[in-house]
């Protein structure tokens, strides 16, 4: 018998708020992240994206250690796991794991041009730094695939329980708005000039954002919020910066993922969805569900609010869809004004009342990679 | 049902010289590693010009990758053979120098052809295309070579029928260090490594 898989608690930290109540409450309102900044010392010309108030992470550190050692995203994804880890009364022993997500970690170090800084951008410092706060008694585990890390996580997580190596994972997702990415971003000509509009007509690429998310995933069905029933990420064998055309990998990421939970695809309730709003990105998604005769399914991303977060916004985009679910209620695709691609798509306009007894999670990102995993309410 | 699974073939590349299966296939004198995987690429006459836009990770996954896969890849039918790559410095070697080109504020010029390399899954994008590998992969940050996680992994992806062969290993590349071990495995039974594991081999 294969276990069944569970996630049992859940928090994120965002420009929204420190915890799910109060980021549910914001997006019922309405209200986004994402603003105009126009800080120098990370891009020369202003820009939009969805940054948390470094006095707000410092205030609300300080209420759980006066250790001054820790990064700003060490202190993020701290805060993001702190609660959780000391809500579950899980033991943190040789059955408990510790993954953690992130593209560019601490990369901010590097502007620092010192040994001990340069150390510090190395993703395993970063993973341990963490896990020692806490205490865990097993080697961290660190993801870097890109923007699908953070929902890829999730589905490491579960075949690592499914094979009986632990009983509980703790995963923790983050990155940081940096120089680094808003750079990089802007030389690709991938950044919106306004806050980016997924799924729109005149949608012109992306807002970055930062935020870290935090999930216990456990073979514990107590006190479960969601069960995680299939997943799959499947390479486009494509180009390294941009989707497959015909969005292969991620079709064949959902096929399989649906195959493994046993559902047919007109079961999907709802999708929580990638869209970054990059005219390539949202197209090969649109495709990529047409494929699938997913073109009813209402389906959202939740960049409008978040921006693109990276290694944080599979998880962090989990998360919100999980109170989604258990709300019963589908939450708008910010940002959203007309249809913007090429194939019909069931664009969340405003919230909604709904029943959601299945939905799905993707991701894309370069390198060719897809993720998609679905999940399954507890009723 | 956990059935065995069984090492097929590996490789390991350091020290200007690749090792295939115990065997040395390939080595020349001290040089730098872009001269060393020129030389490599010339060897054993791959035509694949794409190479040679790769950052030095990408190159050094790509040429172990070659090797491995080159023989038991199929032109007629999908080919289920995961990647599961780790290493200790991700992409820092690009990162570094991407880093460079933001930090002087007189001479700006963050490239897209560069950026794009500081991921260190972009390796795993390459051999995808290179062998038109529609299947999973995913890139680990560990310390140091964890072969632990690295066999635990590799054997869940093919028990739960996720992937029919896994190539898997290190790829650790920073400012011309470098270290690759990739080792095929699956569950077509060999007796050839039956006494060694990911770790006797990686240290051979």
């Amino acid at each position: 018998m294969i276990r069944e898989i569970y996630i049992t608690e859940t928090n994120c930290i965002t420009p929204l708020g420190f915890d799910i109540e109060s980021n549910v409450e914001a997006i019922l309102r309405g209200e986004s992240g994402i603003q105009l900044h126009g800080d120098v010392s990370l891009m020369p010309n202003s820009f939009y994206a969805s940054i948390i108030s470094t006095e707000k992470i410092n205030n609300a550190f300080e209420k759980i250690s006066t250790d001054k050692k820790y990064s700003r995203l060490e202190k993020m994804m701290i805060l993001a796991l702190e609660p959780i880890i000391k809500n579950s009364g899980v033991e943190l022993n040789s059955k408990t794991a510790f993954i953690l997500s992130t593209t560019k970690g601490n990369i901010t170090a590097l502007k620092e041009d010192s040994e001990a800084s340069f150390n510090n951008a190395h993703l395993d410092v970063l993973a341990k730094n963490v896990a020692d706060f806490f205490g865990f008694k097993t080697q961290p585990i660190v993801v870097s695939n890109a923007c699908v890390s953070g929902i890829l996580v999730v589905s490491i997580a579960k075949r690592m329980i499914q094979s009986e190596l632990y009983d509980n994972i703790f995963v923790v997702a983050g990155d940081e708005v940096s120089e680094f990415v808003l750079s990089g971003f802007n030389a690709f000509q991938a950044m919106s000039d306004l806050p980016c509009k997924p799924y729109s007509k005149n949608r012109t690429g992306v807002s970055l954002g930062e935020a870290t998310a935090a999930v216990l995933i456990s073979a514990e069905a107590k006190d479960a919020k969601i069960k995680v029933i299939g997943d799959s990420s499947i390479n486009d064998a494509n180009h390294i910066s941009g989707p497959s055309r015909t969005g292969e990998g991620l079709f064949r990421s959902i096929q399989n993922a649906l195959k493994e939970a046993q559902i047919d695809a007109d079961k999907l309730d709802y999708i929580s969805a990638h869209g970054t709003a990059t005219p390539f990105n949202d197209e090969m998604e649109a495709i990529a569900l047409s494929r699938l005769n997913l073109q009813n399914a209402p389906i959202n991303s939740l960049k409008g609010f978040y921006g693109h977060t990276l290694g944080a916004s599979g998880l962090l985009e989990t998360v919100i869809a999980i109170e989604s679910a258990n709300k019963n209620m589908l939450f708008e695709s910010k940002g959203f004004d007309e249809i913007g691609v090429s194939e019909t798509i069931n664009i969340i306009e405003k919230n909604e009342d709904a029943t959601i007894n299945y939905f799905l999670k993707t991701a894309s990102g370069f390198g060719g990679c897809n993720t998609a995993v679905v999940f399954e309410k507890i009723n | 049902m956990t059935q065995n699974t069984y090492i097929q073939s590996y490789i390991t590349i350091q020290n200007n010289e690749i090792v295939l299966n115990g065997t040395s296939v390939f080595k020349i004198e001290p040089t730098d590693f872009a001269d060393f995987s020129k030389q490599a690429y010339r060897n054993f006459d791959i035509q694949y010009p794409k190479f040679f836009k790769m950052d030095a990770l990408s190159k050094l996954a790509f040429l172990g990758s070659e090797l491995l896969l080159s023989p038991i890849i199929s032109a007629e039918k999908e080919n289920n053979i995961a990647l599961v790559l780790a290493n200790k410095s991700s992409s820092l070697d690009t990162d570094v120098k991407y880093q460079e080109s933001i930090s002087d504020k007189e001479n700006y010029f963050p490239s897209p052809a560069v950026f794009v390399y500081t991921l260190p899954n972009i390796c795993l994008g390459e051999i995808s295309i290179r062998h038109q590998l529609k299947s999973e992969n995913s890139f680990f940050i560990f310390e140091a070579f964890n072969p632990e996680f690295m066999s635990n992994y590799s054997n869940i992806l093919l028990n739960s029928n996720k992937a029919e062969t896994v190539l898997c290993g290190w790829v650790e590349f920073f400012n011309d260090n470098y270290k690759a071990f990739l080792c095929t495995i699956s569950k077509e039974e060999n007796e050839k490594y039956k006494n060694e594991t990911i770790n006797t081999l990686y240290n051979k």
